[in-house]
């Protein structure tokens, strides 16, 4: 395992961040901590980088208790929503600073920071300053900072959280390619969902400063440990008495066996997606969500009666 | 139109306040001609007090920053018992009279004080020297450095040394690479404001130094000691000299930072 976390507390005052959390990631891997704002991600990225101090519980580096040490030298790459760069230094004293700081030779540090602004795709601006940089420039430029000591694991704090949506999309891209590259073990905080299954291998889900479930993204969307983890990675509708995939009602226009009657409050399409509210017979409301195509065929529009039924997959 | 008259109100009260009355000043400071001017601040009590107010300058000012920047951290970035005290009691000599700062100084260091019979044994002289001047002089402009960096600390936050030590940077490099670059102005200006106070207090050098001419006369009390004694050209001419060296201060800031960018 490339970082333990074993049994991990920690309060802010009255304020309990992390309530003993255990996370493993491996060696390599692309991990994120998803979660609500306050569900403590942030704190746990924190604790691993040494910027926060456990109240209980260890933290391992590379099968090594790092609990105690700094984070001057825990070997660790951050990077922070707000970029935190260096203002009064150039793109290419910010990213020099780490090899600068372990005094390596001069052609050494040249050739490194060549390269890495090389790879973050930064090499026209390296004379610049972090102000005449847009955005996603400044991240990039952050995340070759934070390469250039040669970490042994890679941390991102809500990377793309300051970022508008599409910029955000394209370095989210870049950010896999770049892992699938350079292969060193990551984990990013995110409180988008479809962020994290987008980018990781294992999704950590955090709630009020626990751990609610760890896995890839099919098994948290298909195979959710609780209620909380099933709204939160996707979309849900209350279908009878239990919470249910919104695409996981059939909709038809003839009774289909253990089928309820609905009538078609209001349709919404969205391109290739089809939302419908319904009102069952019995009073109930429920969402459901289709394809275009199924839209078409079935003619649904509103006040149209229908039937409803849970598909047979699924919870 | 409003704006003109906003304008034209604005610079009418600080020409009556500020402008006129100091014109008058450097006028009548050349009221006998340069020679006049030339001989009131060339006598040696006048040369003698120039060069005190830049010696007590130069211990206040420096000692003024150092402590004032590591103050600044302190209430910004830690979380100690007394953290509230310090940061209220920092700004004390802003509302203590300086009058009242001076005698306070005397009770403590004067011949019969706490700290002053015993530092008189060991041939030490505070009151009426210059220790007791600069002193003075510290406690009064103790509070500028402070107050303008604790703004420019909270603003900047504290990524930026996080980052630099998750990058491997210790708690000095730190400091001297990251922090300090990053709150420059701010000392800057705090420095420039001490530097002023410095070079223009009164009341508390005053009651520490005794006032004795060509020993433990400053600029300002050698302003009022030619005032006093009716040579009015002595009195304006080191008023300029003192007026010069304060603009001085505010054009060097000015130059410095029009480089920079």
């Amino acid at each position: 395992m490339a970082i333990e976390a074993r049994n991990v507390t920690k309060c802010f005052g009255d304020f309990t961040a992390l309530d003993d959390v255990s996370v493993e990631v491996a060696s390599g891997s692309l991990t994120a901590l998803l979660g609500p704002s306050g569900s403590g991600k942030s704190t746990l990225l924190r604790v691993i980088a040494g910027l926060e101090r456990p109240d209980r519980g260890e933290v391992y580096i590379s099968g090594e208790e790092a609990t105690g040490v700094s984070p001057q030298k825990r070997g660790v790459g951050f990077v922070f929503q707000h970029y935190a760069a260096f203002k009064h230094m150039t793109v290419w004293d910010n990213v020099a600073f780490g090899l600068a700081v372990r005094k390596r030779p001069k052609p050494e540090i040249s050739q490194r920071v060549a390269e890495l602004l090389d790879l973050v795709q930064l090499n026209g601006l390296a004379k610049r300053y972090p102000a005449q940089l847009s955005g996603g420039q400044r991240q990039r430029m952050a995340l070759a900072r934070a390469l250039a000591v040669e970490p042994k694991v890679l941390l991102l704090d809500e990377p793309f959280g300051a970022l508008d949506a599409r910029v955000r999309k394209e370095l989210r891209a870049w950010l896999r390619r770049l892992h699938d590259e350079v292969h060193v073990t990551t984990i990013f905080v995110t409180h988008d969902q479809e962020e994290a299954m987008e980018l990781a291998d294992q999704i950590v889900l955090m709630n009020a400063g626990r751990v609610e479930q760890i896995g890839g993204a099919r098994d948290l969307y298909e195979r959710p440990a609780n209620e909380f983890v099933m709204t939160f990675v996707g979309p849900v509708s209350n279908f009878g008495d239990e919470l249910v995939r919104p695409h996981d009602i059939e909709v038809s226009r003839e009774p289909n066996g253990s089928g309820t009657q609905a009538t078609v409050d209001r349709v919404v399409h969205l391109g290739f997606e089809v939302r419908a509210d319904l009102t069952l017979d019995d009073g109930r409301e429920v969402w459901v969500q289709m394809t275009r195509g199924e839209a078409e065929t079935l003619d649904i529009r509103e006040g149209a009666r229908v039937y409803a039924v849970k598909a047979r997959k699924g919870r | 139109m409003a704006r003109y008259a906003l304008r034209f109100t604005a610079l009418g009260y600080l020409a009556a306040l500020l402008i006129v009355p100091v014109g008058l000043v450097a006028r009548r400071a050349f009221a006998d001609g340069i020679d006049g001017f030339w001989t009131a601040i060339t006598t040696p009590e006048a040369l003698h007090a120039l060069w005190l107010t830049i010696v007590i300058a130069l211990i206040a000012v420096p000692m003024n920053t150092v402590f004032g920047v590591f103050c600044a951290l302190a209430i910004v970035r830690r979380r100690f018992p007394g953290h509230g005290l310090v940061n209220s009691i920092v700004d004390l000599p802003l509302a203590l009279s300086p009058v009242v700062v001076g005698l306070a100084l005397v009770l403590v260091y004067g011949r019969t004080g706490w700290w002053g019979s015993w530092l008189n044994e060991q041939g030490i002289q505070v009151i009426f020297a210059l220790p007791g001047m600069v002193l003075a002089t510290i406690f009064v402009s103790l509070p500028f450095v402070v107050r303008e960096v604790v703004p420019v600390l909270r603003e900047i936050g504290d990524e930026q040394e996080e980052a630099a030590s998750t990058l491997g940077a210790g708690p000095w490099r730190t400091f001297w690479r990251v922090t300090l670059p990053a709150i420059r102005w701010g000392v800057a200006y705090g420095v420039v404001l001490t530097t002023a106070r410095a070079l223009g207090e009164f009341g508390a050098v005053s009651v520490v130094s005794g006032r004795i001419a060509g020993r433990t006369e400053t600029m300002t009390l050698h302003v009022e000691e030619r005032f006093q004694s009716f040579d009015l050209t002595g009195a304006y001419a080191s008023s300029v000299v003192l007026a010069l060296l304060a603009v001085g201060t505010l054009l060097a800031m000015t130059l410095l930072r029009r480089e920079e960018s």
